[in-house]
């Protein structure tokens, strides 16, 4: 009953939410698809066992490994209950349970684990689910996130996420939608899916500004270890998926010095440098020598590259920003998108062309809307005005921007720009 | 120094714990052993299962029971020390299933002298 020391018991962080997607995907491999919700509750079961015997007893050496074989002996439980067998005749029917309960274990080997997993994150990528309801079945069903938990990362109530994941759950039992790996060209389009779905989990956790420290950062961790894991596997082991790899290491990197206390975001050129991750940015050119091979160049390419370029530089304005202005260009080609246009301006304004900047982002489509909306425009055309020497313009977005954003430090530096903005005015 | 009973009723969102959550519940449960234990305070305690049956009456009739979805369905105990009533009430205000709506029941151990 004693512990056999004194020093608390710990459990390695995220290990139920970690092993519950472990889990579901093996028990749905074996129950299929159609059983998904078989299989949650067997987790379920596993993981309230866990609780009242590690409580009460010691914390096994393997905590990961024990939660597996609760599940498994679960597994062939439920199959031993089943009628199927007994149509047959004795000999029949126990050399079919034998080669079943055998082909059960096989399943709860680590490297079919993998492989699972893999299978649950292609199926909840599945290209006839909606976007919205492929990242929240990915979050629950490969991830092990609650729906509250969802909605919190998500920024929406949970009513919400339960919808989108019924929506998903009966489209995968109307279209028989199987825990498969693809081939050849499917598996190819399959791929895209899946990266715009880790890539938008990244995102959702690096740039919400809603959601609070704890949740998002939990989303960016989530978002990594599903793209190692493709990595690991020889059907995700491609370019893009090192490329992927890469862009979330080097932006995870500056995880913690792009927001300041007030959760306002603190833009790169006043970031603290020294506070940028070193190991991550590491690992982010490891993976960006990976992803050098093969002949396609995705937009994960150009954007690991642009991280790259940023890591490299020892200050802001030591930036190599010639081979900037080409990765912007390269990269508003393959993402014709308002916020690449107004990067690929601010590299034109730090080649000394302040017109051609100012130019490039009053082209930006629907720019009336985004300045009076999102201060980050305002902010850099207020900048871009005060550098060409244009101040009433310059005026005119920074008292915009000073509106709009929520940053105190942000604040101070569009007050101070304003200041010279004003000078000479009254 | 008396023996008291902790009995452990669950709480109604017990069942609605994501793994994060449950795992959180139970490294709390662990803390709160673990610190009763270090100040030589925990005597026993186990949980049970859901599953059972009751025996009920003079005939012993046996029904399936208690119900999962029972409110009163009791979850564990402990045994532990403490010198009144009020002080293990106060202990029992840690107990990690009060925000999931759980309840702890505190009893005194009956002790019989002079027999």
């Amino acid at each position: 009953m004693q512990p056999a020391s004194n020093t608390p018991r710990q459990i390695v962080d995220h290990l139920f939410r970690h092993e519950s997607g472990k889990m579901i995907a093996v028990l749905t491999r074996i129950f299929g698809m159609h059983n998904l919700s078989l299989a949650e509750d067997v987790v379920q079961e596993a993981f309230l066992k866990a609780v009242q015997t590690w409580t009460f007893n010691q914390v096994p050496d393997n905590p990961a490994a024990w939660l597996m074989t609760v599940a498994r002996n679960k597994a062939l439980d439920i199959i031993r209950r089943q009628q199927h067998f007994r149509a047959l005749s004795g000999e029949l029917a126990y050399q079919l349970q034998h080669a079943t309960e055998s082909t059960v274990r096989q399943l709860f080997l680590d490297t079919e684990i993998t492989d699972s997993q893999l299978r649950m994150i292609f199926a909840c990528c599945h290209p006839s689910l909606k976007e919205e309801d492929q990242i929240a079945l990915t979050l629950k069903t490969v991830s092990g996130f609650g729906t509250t938990e969802i909605a919190r990362a998500l920024v929406t109530n949970e009513a919400v996420i339960q919808k989108r994941l019924y929506r998903a759950r009966q489209l995968i039992r109307e279209q028989g939608i199987q825990l498969e790996i693809p081939c050849g060209g499917e598996l190819t389009a399959r791929l895209e899916t899946v990266y715009t779905v880790l890539y938008l989990l990244f995102n959702e956790g690096y740039n919400s500004l809603k959601a609070d420290e704890l949740i998002r950062e939990d989303l960016c961790m989530e978002a990594m270890r599903l793209c190692l894991l493709l990595s690991e596997h020889k059907v995700g082991r491609q370019p893009a998926t090192f490329a992927l790899l890469s862009l979330m290491c080097l932006q995870a990197s500056r995880f913690d010095s792009r927001m300041d206390e007030n959760n306002g975001i603190i833009l790169l050129q006043h970031q603290d440098r020294s506070s940028w991750n070193r190991e991550l940015i590491n690992m982010g050119y490891h993976y960006l020598r990976q992803s050098s091979c093969g002949d396609r160049l995705t937009v994960y390419h150009i954007e690991s590259a642009i991280a790259a370029e940023h890591c490299l530089a020892p200050t802001f304005e030591e930036t190599n920003w010639e081979r900037m202005l080409q990765l912007y260009t390269l990269l508003l080609e393959h993402k014709p998108m308002p916020v690449v246009q107004l990067n690929r301006a601010i590299v034109l304004a730090q080649l000394g062309q302040q017109a051609a900047a100012i130019r490039e982002i009053t082209a930006i489509p629907g720019i009336e809307k985004l300045l009076d909306t999102h201060h980050i425009y305002s902010a850099v055309l207020g900048d871009l005005y005060l550098q060409a020497g244009d101040k009433p313009n310059a005026c005119k977005h920074l008292t915009a921007a000073l509106r709009l954003t929520v940053s105190l430090a942000e604040k101070k530096l569009i007050q101070q720009k304003l200041e010279k903005a004003g000078e000479g005015e009254k | 120094m008396k023996d008291f009973m902790f009995i452990f009723h669950n709480g109604s969102n017990a069942g609605k714990l994501s793994p994060e959550e449950m795992q959180d519940n139970m490294q709390q449960w662990m803390a709160w052993i673990d610190k009763l234990k270090a100040k030589e305070l925990y005597v026993a305690g186990e949980a049970l299962l859901p599953a059972g049956k009751m025996v009920k009456g003079p005939k012993g009739v046996v029904t399936d029971g208690p119900f999962a979805e029972s409110k009163e369905l009791v979850g564990g105990f402990f045994i532990v020390k403490a010198a009144s009533l009020d002080e293990a009430v106060e202990m029992a205000k840690d107990c990690p299933d009060l925000p999931l709506n759980g309840t702890v029941e505190v009893r005194e151990v009956m002790v019989f002298e002079g027999m």
